[in-house]
């Protein structure tokens, strides 16, 4: 009984660290000026994501999300700053004041929203979640999910990451961005 | 299921969500518009995860999978625009990129 209060403690102290790290990486992320320390927040954020993840017991998506995004989604994005330098920075000024006042209500708005409908419509039925097997969120569970029931949806993926790259390629080729000296194709 | 209930993490689903649209509404350089996306996507996904687990089924996972890809996908295509944006010298902003304006 005693373990189980403690681990039950460590729990919710990992998710209180995880959830407030998460939260201020978020605002950190849309508060910088400086767009390298935007990302670098982003990173911390999707750190702390992932550690949410663990605690859902989701482990190959808490790995996913560290290697796909940590690793690779945030490595283009700190290239791409790195590229264009100074022109990057992006100052607050300008602008009429209430475009940004009326963008933090309209937020507000929908987290008010959100909280309200998830709150009236849950009414307790959040509170007792389903008993899962060790097997639960596995390499291997997701595989075979992968394979059998969700076979269209890696399809359909696979597809989509082909034409992304395809564009990527298209939208960075030299001879596409300067089509007026096209002489070379 | 120890540590807090599902409604707790789908509360700061919705926090990351809203912070993410906050940032796409205010912030007009086009590289922090995209990071803001990036929340955005990464706060409907911890509510997929956290409904996954409330069901105790691998679907909404699977969903978060292949939300991550199409997020990949989205930062190619739109970290190729800003590249090309700044090669023909064009102020990086979106309120002034307005040539397809009506």
């Amino acid at each position: 009984m005693i373990v189980a209060s403690v681990s039950n403690v460590l729990v919710w102290a990992v998710w209180v660290l995880a959830a407030f790290a998460c939260v201020g990486t978020g605002i950190a992320v849309i508060s910088f000026t400086n767009p390298f320390y935007s990302a670098l927040s982003l990173i911390g954020n999707l750190a702390s994501l992932a550690v949410l993840y663990l605690l859902l017991s989701a482990e190959f998506v808490a790995a996913a999300q560290v290697l796909v995004y940590a690793g690779a989604v945030m490595v283009m994005f700190l290239f791409v700053i790195a590229y264009l330098g100074g022109r990057a920075d992006a100052p607050w000024a300008g602008g009429p004041s209430w475009q940004a006042l009326g963008a933090v209500a309209a937020s507000a708005a929908l987290f008010t929203e959100v909280v309200v409908v998830v709150g009236l419509k849950s009414s307790g039925r959040l509170s007792h979640s389903a008993h899962i097997d060790s097997a639960y969120g596995t390499p291997a569970e997701i595989g075979r999910l992968f394979l059998t029931d969700q076979l269209l949806a890696f399809e359909i993926t696979s597809i989509v990451l082909l034409i992304a790259a395809v564009g990527g390629v298209i939208l960075g080729s030299h001879s596409r961005a300067h089509p007026v000296e096209g002489v070379e194709q | 299921m120890r540590g807090p209930d599902v409604i707790w993490y789908v509360g700061v689903a919705g926090f990351l969500f809203c912070t993410g649209a906050l940032g796409v509404l205010i912030r007009r350089s086009p590289l922090i518009v995209l990071l803001s996306l990036e929340i955005m996507l990464n706060g409907a996904n911890l509510a997929l995860i956290a409904f996954a687990r409330h069901y105790g089924q691998g679907a909404g996972q699977i969903f978060a999978i292949t939300v991550m890809a199409v997020a990949a996908s989205e930062v190619v295509v739109g970290l190729g625009l800003i590249v090309a944006i700044s090669r023909r010298n064009l102020e990086l902003d979106v309120d002034k990129l307005s040539t397809l304006r009506g």
